[in-house]
């Protein structure tokens, strides 16, 4: 046990007295950054693709976006997001002769990534708002669009909210690849702590230690705005 | 108003309606009567296209509706329609429900009038239009005598206050034609009333009114005509009188005598 002490005590060294924390911090706030912009990259990416799969395909231009939709998703779900983060970051992006920054390219994976897999289970939220609601508005003299935008998609949204929860939650413990491409985030700040002095075992502690920490605040938010939502409507 | 000619429609090899014509005028009450599947719903729909005929014409004010080109959702505006299960928007409250469209609507047309001409005086702010619609779904509200549930969401309605809502929701685009389908069918037996004395007092305000129903009291009292359909087609139409009292059919006798 002396010996563990010890290692925390090389750890507080480095995290406090030698600055790392501010390493971690920027780690921190990449992972939630990633995160964050991901998935809301991927609500709207994943919201549009939804509603395209859900649009009557009598007329060519829903066929062929549809289409596309298909590959898209084939893609992003076919393949490992390190394979896609790698793709976009040393094959796409110098093809374009774009310099772009490995955060950037990580939020841009990752929106893409969990736009094919928002999809899905949007598609699902839309087919299980009753058909009645797209009828009252069309009924109405209300667009598709508009109906979809303001009547249907609400709901839908309401009815996916806990699996959403958990998209975000595996979102955030995915974020921990980005390293690939040299971007700092969690695990690279307790990395660089541990690579100091070749003392990994408290470090990599921390990080899962926050890791948890985030995931569990994460939970405890989405039942909070759940529950808010729930208020007024369906509580007969 | 509305004049129907040789519309079919089918579902793939179904052919539900074949070669109905139809001419309801402005300010008649048209009630629609007839056997479980015999495509009441489906020609009450294609008036206002919420089904695509396969062939045929809907002409509604002089443009012929069913046309793909035309643009639907103008015509729908003028065209109220109430379903059985009433389609409230269940996100929305009860006020919400009846602004929703037509703040939309007036928007839209602000939107339009600004790009022509910016100075336009007609032109309306959003905040005004809100206040506008907002005070004339209070009007319709207390009309049905539920200005009390302005702020409270569908599902904490009963069937018929629902029904009653959808009625003015509709009503809020000051729509020619009001189209029921089915109105009362899914409500529990007292609340039946509440819902028919609504339709009652719009037809006496003069309403044009298209009416799926099984409601033959009702069919009796505000019909100017009553329709019977079997098997996709009009087999008799007349007035309440001629129908119930002297059908000529054998088809319209049998349904009546199962009915009545
Ligand atoms: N969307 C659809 N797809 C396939 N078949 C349909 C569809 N809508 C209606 N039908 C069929 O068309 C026929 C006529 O239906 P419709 O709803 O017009 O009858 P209805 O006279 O309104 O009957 P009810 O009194 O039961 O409401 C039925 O056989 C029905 O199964
Ligand atoms: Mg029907």
């Amino acid at each position: 046990m002396g010996n563990f002490g010890k290692k925390i005590n090389i750890f507080l060294e480095s995290f406090i007295e030698h600055g790392a924390y501010n390493k971690v911090l920027e780690g921190l706030s990449n992972t939630i950054l990633i995160a964050v912009m991901g998935h809301i990259i991927g609500i709207v990416i994943g919201t549009l693709i939804a509603t395209v799969r859900v649009i009557p395909k009598y007329k060519l231009l829903p066929r062929v976006l549809n289409g596309f939709c298909s590959f898209y998703v084939g893609f992003f779900r076919g393949t490992p997001i390190v394979v896609q983060l790698l793709l976009f970051y040393y094959v796409l992006f110098p093809l374009l002769g774009v310099r772009i920054t490995a955060v950037a390219v990580s939020i841009l994976v990752f929106g893409l990534n969990s736009g094919a897999y928002i999809s899905e289970v949007m598609r699902g939220g839309i087919l299980s708002v009753d058909s009645g609601q797209m009828e009252g508005g069309r009924a109405m003299g209300l667009s598709f669009s508009t109906t979809m935008l303001k009547i249907v998609i609400p709901q839908a949204i309401k009815n996916i909210l806990p699996t959403m929860g958990n998209e975000f939650i595996a979102l955030i413990k995915e974020t921990s690849i980005v390293s690939f491409v040299g971007a700092t985030d969690l695990y690279v700040a307790f990395n660089y702590i541990g690579s100091n002095n070749y003392e990994f075992m408290v470090p990599y502690l921390a990080m899962a230690v926050i890791y948890i920490v985030l995931v569990l605040v994460i939970s405890l938010l989405i039942k909070i705005m759940e529950r808010s939502l729930r208020k007024g409507d369906k509580s007969i | 108003m509305i004049k129907v000619s040789n519309l079919c429609k089918s579902f793939g090899e179904l052919e539900v309606l074949k070669n109905v014509d139809i001419h309801i005028t402005r300010g008649e009450k048209v009630v629609i009567i007839g056997p479980s599947g015999s495509g009441k719903s489906t020609l009450l729909r294609c008036l206002n296209c919420m089904e695509d005929p396969t062939s045929g014409s809907v002409v509604f004010n002089g443009v012929d509706i069913a046309d793909p080109k035309v643009d639907i959702n103008i015509h729908r505006q003028r065209m109220g329609m109430v379903f059985q299960h009433f389609n409230l928007f269940n996100n929305k409250t009860v006020i919400q429900n009846i602004m929703l469209a037509p703040v939309y609507v007036e928007k839209k047309r602000m939107r339009k009038l600004r790009r022509k001409n910016p100075n336009n005086e007609k032109i309306k702010s959003t905040a005004e239009i809100k206040a506008e619609e907002k005070e004339k779904a209070i009007n319709l509200l207390r009309r049905i005598g539920l200005e009390d549930k302005a702020d409270e969401y569908p599902s904490r309605l009963s069937g018929g206050q629902k029904q009653r809502v959808a009625i003015v929701r509709a009503l809020a685009m000051n729509p020619e034609v009001m189209l029921f389908d089915e109105p009362t069918s899914a409500l529990d037996p007292e609340m039946v009333g509440e819902v028919l004395e609504v339709m009652k007092s719009l037809a006496k305000e003069g309403m044009t009114m298209v009416v799926v129903t099984h409601e033959m009291g009702f069919a009796k009292e505000v019909a100017d005509r009553v329709v019977f359909m079997a098997d996709g087609v009009i087999a008799e139409e007349g007035t309440p009188a001629d129908i119930f009292e002297n059908p000529k059919n054998p088809r319209t006798q049998q349904f009546l005598q199962c009915v009545l």
